[in-house]
């Protein structure tokens, strides 16, 4: 790959602070310092939010409000009163994933979400927390999720591989979904960019006009794609949860 | 044919997955005005599902660009 003129080469992780411990390579890379930047702007802003905590809410505890709020709605429809003690997992995953993903659009950032490896291990983590939790509720019972009511028998054995390889390929769809919703807005953006270059000062302009309506899609679809994230999560739990509803 | 024509028309073909992603929003949208406009009380509940709709299907879309980029610069 040439670098320099590539659209991809925004996505190139480069290390900062080099740490090795043992055989590991543990450095400090860009994506781990936008990592903690996106934490500490969590933090900030539900502590923050949260300071006074007034009786009527100004704008900033407003926004806290809303969010905690529009997640619990969220949990609580989805999933039940029983996944509410799941709601502070499915909420920190919500708002660690919505800022990795506004931070990203900051020209000159990092995203971290465009890298497969993060969206994958929280995918993961996800597939294998809800796994064991249907088992731990409903032990041996939990593998009748793979059983749909109502099938005839003789199509029965067709339809148990299909639900198996749908479960298994949840976490792969998950984290495929996000990373490549970001990496192909990042992209695009880049590619446009390199047309208003390319088209000079007179008609540069009209892709310049047109990044800014990019702009603006890409904006909905970060926190598109973090509620997508956080539905289907809670979606899932419920499968867990409740099975057959 | 050589390997890297080969790819270049690979990733090209991947892009054929966009028509019936196409037609799966359009239909998606339709679908939700059609809807709202018959009862457009049960617009604003509609809309939630209907991003999410709307999301899931731009998704498949990506798997393509995944496997054009994959075709691209992965082989």
């Amino acid at each position: 790959m040439p670098t320099g003129e590539s659209p991809l080469e925004q996505f190139a992780i480069k290390r900062l602070v080099e740490f090795h411990i043992g055989g590991l390579d543990v450095s400090i890379t860009n994506s781990a310092v936008f990592m903690l930047v996106a934490i500490a702007l969590v933090t900030a802003f539900m502590t923050l939010g949260m300071r006074r905590h007034a009786m009527v809410p100004g704008r900033w505890q407003s926004m806290v409000e809303l969010s905690y709020e529009f997640i619990a709605k969220m949990v609580r429809d989805n999933v039940g009163t029983e996944g509410m003690r799941y709601f502070p997992f499915i909420f920190t995953l919500f708002m660690f994933i919505l800022f990795c993903n506004l931070i990203g659009l900051i020209p000159f950032s990092f995203t971290v979400t465009s890298h497969i490896i993060v969206t994958f291990i929280m995918a993961a983590v996800v597939f294998l927390g809800v796994t064991v939790i249907g088992f731990v509720r409903h032990g041996r019972h939990f593998l009748s999720l793979f059983v749909p009511a109502g099938v005839p028998i003789f199509l029965l054995p067709l339809i148990v591989i299909i639900e198996v390889l749908s479960y298994l390929t949840r976490p792969i769809s998950l984290s495929v979904r996000l990373f490549a919703n970001m990496m192909a807005g990042h992209t695009m953006l880049k590619v446009f960019a390199g047309f208003v270059v390319g088209l000079g000062i007179f008609l540069g302009w009209l892709p310049l006009a047109f990044i800014v309506a990019l702009t603006a899609l890409e904006l909905v679809i970060a926190i598109l794609q973090a509620y997508v994230f956080a539905i289907l999560t809670c979606i899932y739990l419920n499968d867990a949860i409740n099975l057959h509803h | 044919m050589d390997a890297h024509a080969a790819k270049l028309i690979g990733a090209g073909l991947a892009t054929i997955a966009l028509s019936g992603v196409g037609i799966g929003i359009g239909n998606i949208f339709g679908s939700y005005l059609s809807g709202a406009l018959r009862n457009p009380a049960a617009a604003p509940k509609l809309f939630g599902n209907l991003l999410l709709g709307f999301a899931l299907t731009e998704a498949v879309a990506l798997y393509a660009l995944v496997v054009a980029l994959l075709l691209l610069f992965a082989f």
